[in-house]
């Protein structure tokens, strides 16, 4: 970076918020994808959105790479910047604007952090469900560009189900609007409905509006075993053909199941082929009722054992195991690479067996776990990024995995994102013309290839 | 071999740990600094990748990596939340001494471990020194924290309200002990540490009256050494050793049931610090660190979980007193509700929980001079807690924490006494 633009950088948001040290700049080359860190050219925090606009159209004017950063918790690589390029924090722009009671939505800045905005709502007695595994940390417009999912997909939804509207900047600083604070609105083209899932490649976002809801009064977690896991598959086809919506419907298969009782000893059947996690939740007398029409169902179609949580603590109890997946399958081995690749749910069971070829196919250890409501499982490989000969294999079973999961009708990635890591696989999904399709609405909006380049549709 | 060969040698024997790191992310809920910084650089995610990025030549700057290093309080809070628990802690402990290693030590620390904090008989009396003449440079500014400020040490201390050396250090008064065990049937070893013997000698004297009610020996040795952890957190394992053998020393020739001490950072030091760094020590200092290790015990939870003690129901009108937890005890050691337990005991004090007790309170040892603003901003968050919980004390397991919490809330102009937890109770008998 030449010392004029640096002094730019440094007027525009003092020099205190721009970092340009070699370790500073190196904190920021990486995110929580498994991909080789690329070292950033400057990396500057905007303490209010007037500058944040600045910032992008000084980018824009110099032709450099902006890749605006959260809190980095991506899994595909979205928030890697361009080598030299300038990272955007927005973690400075973390105010809650407006929360409306009576109107039931959210104004928010781009760098608030989910669950510090969850329990903010849930303090004034509403709901904001979207609950991605990194809520403790990741940001609300980092959610909203990763159209992040979570838990609760399957009855409530993910990020976009949420989102009323998106101001942003374009490239040259001016901001777009986009949606409203009502709840039908068809004022313009959707724009915010483009930013939704963007990953930062069309527009730098200023404030967003969130859709908040009432939330459930009651809700009844149980947990169910098997010993066999198309059982499992096919309970939960069942719950839905039956007409519930669990608020989640989780699941874990045997080596998850061992690793987590390891780890946590949460008392799980070690010896079970598959266990599912059910919450329903809704008002009481619904509750009750469709917690003993899923216990049945769940016993119908085999379980050998269903738990039940009595109260808050047994439900805690039940959550619990299925919080500590990751970590305890993280432990086991250096390398953690968690997928995502999502199925129709129905064809739950046929991922299932394809996954355990694949394990045996490439000798590899892959616990699975995951949004078994949704579809979304997290076949997750426990590998050791060292060894090269191991990881080529790892590379050749995440290819079978997308392969299989389109095959069956399903989709790459549920909810972590294409960033840089999924793009060589886009085509397979969707068609040669989808790709050049977005290529050139990317053109058309970003001229210089400033916003955030190479992600999802390559360069 | 050329030193930068060797620092890329040494870091590559960190790898192993290194490489458990998954980037998730996760510590920039629960990291101090961060929360006052939002730097990645300061986070422990941050810090890993640096040493990553060093150790295969992404990053050629090892001053800067030294650097970002020493922007960190030690607290483990990030180690403790780890989803893939890595253990951050032992990392940044050993890529501190190699770095110091490669660097050299800053002249002003060289001179304090090596000419002064390694030689406990010439520590001791240029404090006892000290403590005479400090009245001449400050003023008291609060009673009931028993605080001082001093407008000649500004330019060195800041703003701080500082908690004098007390004239009358434990060791004056008590120089030595060797009490057979009483009735509890037990004898302790007795390692005070430097801040219950210099600056709160009353909780030393309050554990010693503790340990006498209960019918427990004591073994109180002259001469002991700093648990190591000031020379150890800079870099310098040259005086850590020393100092550690020192101790191997004096302790080695009492026979006891448990060490304890009133300190929680010298509690987590002598028991998961020594053992850690014991690798380049001769075999006969390793089997001599692993025994001590093994014996060591905070105060609060020996009397707690060995002698058994039944607390009293508190009385009407009960002073309110809230808990600071510690990072040294509850993140480092699981000890958490034993502190508790010890304020029951005394009836006419009350609990009332503060919000987030096991927040940092922002201290970290030489962290507080070296970076007074982020540590002031993180210790004000920790005083508005004690303030919004309505207590009159604050009681925390760590002299440490009670320096950095009576400045806060003195600097704040408040009413609330800081006590260590034996004191209260020691009250009572």
């Amino acid at each position: 970076m030449n010392d004029a633009l640096l002094k730019e950088f440094q007027a525009l948001v003092g020099q205190e918020n721009v970092m340009e040290s070699e370790t500073d700049r190196f904190a920021y080359a990486y995110d929580a994808a498994v991909l080789a860190p690329v070292m950033p050219g400057l990396v500057v925090r905007p303490t209010s959105r007037e500058i944040l606009g600045k910032i992008v159209k000084l980018c824009n004017d110099n032709g450099l790479p902006l890749t605006v950063r959260g809190s980095g918790t991506n899994l595909s690589g979205g928030t890697i910047p361009s080598k030299g390029g300038v990272v955007v924090l927005t973690n400075a722009l973390n105010k809650i604007l407006e929360i409306n009671e009576a109107d039931l939505y959210a104004v928010v800045e781009p760098g608030v952090i989910t669950a510090k905005f969850a329990a903010e709502v849930a303090a004034r007695g509403l709901f904001y469900p979207p609950d991605p595994g990194s809520q403790a940390v990741s940001t609300l417009g980092g959610n909203v560009a990763e159209n992040a999912g979570g838990l609760r997909g399957l009855k409530y939804g993910v990020t976009k189900d949420y989102v009323m509207g998106v101001d942003f900047f374009d490239v040259d600083g001016e901001i777009v609007k986009s949606g409203s604070r009502t709840v039908k609105c068809v004022t313009g083209l959707n724009l915010a409905g483009l930013m939704v899932g963007s990953e930062g490649t069309l527009g730098v976002f200023e404030k967003l509006i969130l859709k908040l809801t009432p939330p459930p009064l009651a809700a009844k977690a149980m947990m169910a075993v098997f010993d066999d896991v198309n059982k499992a598959s096919e309970t939960v086809a069942a719950i839905i053909a039956a007409k519930i919506v669990p608020a989640t419907l989780e699941f874990m298969d045997n080596f998850t199941i061992r690793t987590v009782e390891d780890f946590a000893h949460a008392g799980l059947p070690v010896d079970a082929k598959a266990l599912l996690l059910i919450e329903v939740d809704g008002h009481p007398g619904q509750v009750a009722d469709e917690a003993e029409k899923v216990e049945a169902i769940c016993k119908s179609l085999g379980a050998t054992r269903i738990q039940v949580a009595k109260d808050a603590a047994e439900r805690n109890k039940v959550w619990e195991a299925r919080r500590a997946a990751l970590s305890a399958l993280a432990r086991v081995s250096p390398t953690t690479v968690l997928e995502d690749a999502t199925v129709p749910r129905s064809k739950i069971p046929a991922m299932m067996q394809a996954l355990e070829a694949i394990a045996t196919k490439y000798k590899l250890t892959i616990g699975t776990f995951g949004h078994a409501g949704d579809g979304n499982l997290h076949p997750t490989i426990l590998t050791d990024r060292r060894n090269t000969e191991e990881w080529h294999r790892v590379e050749a079973a995440i290819d079978e995995i997308f392969d299989v999961a389109l095959g069956l009708g399903g989709t790459l990635s549920g909810e972590h994102g294409i960033g840089l890591a999924k793009s060589k696989y886009l085509e397979k999904e969707t068609s040669r013309a989808t790709i050049l399709y977005s290529r050139r609405l990317k053109k058309a909006l970003d001229p210089k290839g400033i916003l955030n380049p190479g992600k999802i549709i390559g360069e | 071999m050329t030193e930068m060969q060797e620092l890329l040698r040494l870091l590559g024997e960190l790898d192993d740990q290194l490489v458990g790191c998954m980037r998730c992310g996760m510590c920039q809920a629960v990291c101090p600094i961060y929360g006052q910084t939002g730097r990645e650089g300061d986070v422990a995610r941050g810090k890993i990748s640096l040493l990553e990025g060093l150790a295969k030549k992404l990053v050629q700057d090892p001053e800067g990596v030294q650097d970002k290093l020493q922007r960190c309080l030690l607290c483990g809070s990030c180690a403790a939340n780890c989803p893939s628990g890595v253990k951050a802690l032992d990392i940044f402990l050993k890529a501190r001494v190699i770095l110091s290693g490669y660097l050299g030590l800053p002249p002003v620390k060289k001179a304090i471990f090596r000419g002064l904090l390694t030689r406990p008989k010439l520590f001791n009396k240029l404090l006892g020194l000290a403590s005479m003449f400090q009245g001449l440079f400050t003023s008291p500014v609060n009673e009931v924290i028993g605080s001082s400020c001093s407008r000649w040490l500004e330019p060195l201390l800041g703003e701080r309200h500082l908690m004098l050396l007390d004239k009358r250090p434990l060791h004056k008064d008590v120089p030595s002990l060797d009490t057979p065990a009483g009735a509890s049937g037990l004898k302790v070893a007795f390692f005070p540490g430097c801040l219950a013997d210099k600056i709160f000698p009353r909780v030393g004297h309050a554990v010693l009256k503790v340990l006498a009610h209960h019918g427990v020996g004591v073994y109180l040795p002259e001469n002991q050494a700093c648990c190591g952890i000031p020379a150890l957190s800079s870099g310098d394992r040259q005086s850590f050793e020393k100092l550690v053998r020192a101790n191997l020393e004096v302790f080695g020739q009492g026979e006891f049931d448990a060490l304890v001490t009133p300190c929680a950072t010298c509690t987590s030091t002598m028991k998961k610090i020594w053992p850690l760094m014991a690798q380049g020590m001769s075999p006969q200092d390793q089997k001599r660190i692993a025994e001590l290790s093994a014996k060591v015990m905070d105060v609060n939870a020996f009397v707690v979980d060995r002698l058994g003690l039944t607390p009293p129901a508190p009385k009407a009108g009960a002073v309110p007193v809230t808990v600071h937890d510690p990072c040294h005890l509850k993140k480092s050691l699981g000890i958490a509700a034993q502190p508790r337990t010890v304020l029951a005991m005394n009836p006419a004090y009350g609990l009332v929980e503060m919000n987030a007790s096991d927040a940092c309170c922002g201290c970290g040892g030489s962290f507080t001079l070296q970076h007074a603003e982020i540590s002031a901003n993180i210790g004000m968050q920790k005083r508005d807690n004690i303030k919004a919980s309505g207590a009159l004390v604050v009681a925390t397991g760590c002299p440490a924490c009670m320096l950095q919490i009576s400045d806060m809330l003195s600097r704040s102009g408040d009413q609330i006494a800081v006590r260590h937890p034996m004191e209260i109770y020691a009250e009572s008998l």
